[in-house]
């Protein structure tokens, strides 16, 4: 074996001595797999039910919710001002929400605006093809990976927190060294840290497996036959709110994620989601 | 420090960019036929999925009294534009009929008191605008299969479809199922609503209620009842008024 191949260097018990050693293999093929194939099926399914939004934004708790009944949440406006109206709370959102200008400067009333919706354009039946598509490409790559990483003991090894992680104290200490932009380098920078474990763990088996599971619940077929969804949601109506503050939650994980990228160096960072090598910080 | 903004700068003007090829090129690909037929799979998939591994005759959801929406907007045409509908609805339908035809035995055309006195379900369930909402109200009518029945279905049969009296624009509203909910228990072809006589605006005299399905498959004003071995020379050939003018899925269980 070539002695230069980070690879084998990194497999090896020998002490990092070498520059070479400092690049370590990080990511095996099936979660780069993954995270490239989730990264364009959840692309698609924000900006696809935004737009399936946009044909009734207003969200309900219960079985029922229609124009009658009361909406927690409601994007509208009045003439030319658009607002966000969350319970008794309104805000003014003209330009971005309820009101908004379209890439030829004319006034559109509807919730997202074109930027933020596929297809750009109000198209109902278009976002829901869309919708349905790709949530086969978010539902199916993703059980794989499941699979995968149970077998290949990711979950195990590189996920799962340890006990002295979990202490309070270390937390805490993450969080100070996450807000003052403090990241790990040399040995300690192979792992992913605390809080690094808490976001995946709860992004990959809490918030896509509850929204898959909110979103089938709006299937009046699925209804039927698995009728303990809207027992788990509480009515269809609290499926679609539930499913769309997953979405918003999830929206927020994906920014926080790509400035941690940007703020730890994008280059390897994404290099080790592609080619799966990673250079490890060097310590200061 | 100063590397890590620029750099941060070059990646922004990078994703902003690609964002922005994303999105016209999202409406591009959304166009072209290999996407069309990627989506029809992907519909065909659903609906099989559904089929194959949940049970068939399942029954949506019924709800108790007390669940029920306190107003049941109407949705689609509210009142039929034509002159014919309108002289029905004037003589209180006293003349019209519903016609059972297509791939049957003994065709039929049934006057709504007709209808009225045969065996009659009722069921409290959900309907489920494409848009998003819900409503829930009371239904009441007269099972579909025993119009088949009645009608004697002929084996060739593979759809039933529902011609309406209303239209858009002179295009007449229809939709149709397949005979897995044309035979279930909650198909319902239904002349009363919340325990009234079944409004004008929800579609009076006769609407459909295929309960495990969207709003826009929960035909109303429906006049002939038509037995058929394909969907292709119905109208637009895809099986309904909304798959035809705007590629809403036929099968809106989900």
């Amino acid at each position: 074996m070539d002695s230069n191949d980070p690879i084998e260097n990194s497999v090896d018990d020998e002490p990092a001595a070498v520059a070479e050693s400092d690049v370590v293999y990080r990511h095996r093929w099936p979660t780069r797999l993954w995270h490239w194939t989730n990264a364009l099926s959840v692309f698609v399914m924000l900006m696809s039910g935004l737009m399936i939004f946009n044909a009734h934004p207003r969200l309900y708790w219960g079985q029922y919710g229609a124009n009658a009944d009361y909406a927690w949440l409601e994007i509208g406006g009045q003439g030319d001002r658009g607002t966000l109206r969350v319970v008794d709370i309104t805000i003014p959102t003209t330009g971005v929400l309820g009101r908004w200008k379209n890439s030829d400067g004319q006034l559109q009333a509807r919730a997202f605006p074109y930027w933020a919706t596929i297809p750009s354009q109000y198209n109902l039946a278009g976002a829901r093809i869309w919708h349905f598509l790709f949530a086969w490409f978010l539902v199916i790559p993703g059980l794989l990976f499941w699979m995968a990483s149970f077998l290949n003991r990711h979950f195990r090894r590189d996920l799962k927190p340890k006990k002295s992680e979990l202490k309070p104290a270390h937390i805490w200490d993450d969080i100070k060294d996450h807000a003052r932009l403090k990241f790990p380098t040399g040995q300690a920078a192979r792992d992913y840290n605390i809080l690094q474990k808490i976001s995946y763990i709860a992004v990959i088996f809490v918030l896509l497996p509850l929204i898959v599971l909110a979103g089938l619940t709006m299937s009046p077929g699925m209804d039927a036959a698995w009728p303990w969804l809207l027992d788990i949601f509480g009515g269809r109506q609290s499926a679609r709110s539930i499913h769309f503050i997953l979405a918003m939650m999830l929206l927020g994980f994906i920014i926080v994620h790509l400035v941690m990228v940007v703020l730890a160096g994008p280059i390897n960072e994404v290099r080790s989601m592609i080619t799966g090598r990673y250079r490890l910080p060097e310590d200061k | 420090m100063i590397e890590r903004i620029s750099r941060r700068k070059l990646l922004g003007s990078i994703g902003l960019g690609a964002g922005g090829l994303m999105l016209a090129g999202c409406d591009k690909v959304g166009r072209t036929a290999a996407f069309g037929s990627a989506q029809m799979s992907a519909q065909d998939l659903t609906m099989s999925v559904q089929r194959l591994f949940l049970d068939r005759r399942a029954l949506a959801p019924e709800y108790d009294r007390s669940e029920m929406s306190p107003t049941f907007r109407t949705n689609g045409n509210a009142m039929p534009g034509s002159a014919a509908y309108k002289a029905h609805l004037s003589s209180n339908f006293a003349d019209w009929r519903l016609v059972v035809d297509g791939l049957v035995a003994r065709p039929l055309a049934l006057s709504l008191d007709q209808i009225r006195r045969l065996p009659a379900r009722t069921q409290i369930t959900r309907h489920d605008c494409v848009e998003g909402w819900s409503a829930i109200g009371q239904w009441t009518g007269v099972p579909l299969k025993l119009l088949l029945g009645a009608a004697g279905l002929s084996r060739a049969a593979r759809y039933i479809v529902f011609h309406c009296a209303d239209d858009f624009g002179g295009t007449p509203y229809y939709e149709s199922i397949d005979l897995v909910d044309a035979y279930h228990p909650q198909t319902i072809l239904a002349w009363g609503m919340n325990g009234q006589p079944l409004p004008v605006g929800h579609g009076a005299p006769l609407r459909l209620r295929v309960e495990r399905q969207l709003g826009y498959k929960q035909a109303k004003y429906v006049m002939r009842v038509e037995a058929v071995d394909s969907l292709a020379r119905i109208a637009g050939g895809k099986g309904g008024y909304w798959e035809d003018v705007a590629a809403y899925q036929w099968y809106a269980g989900i």
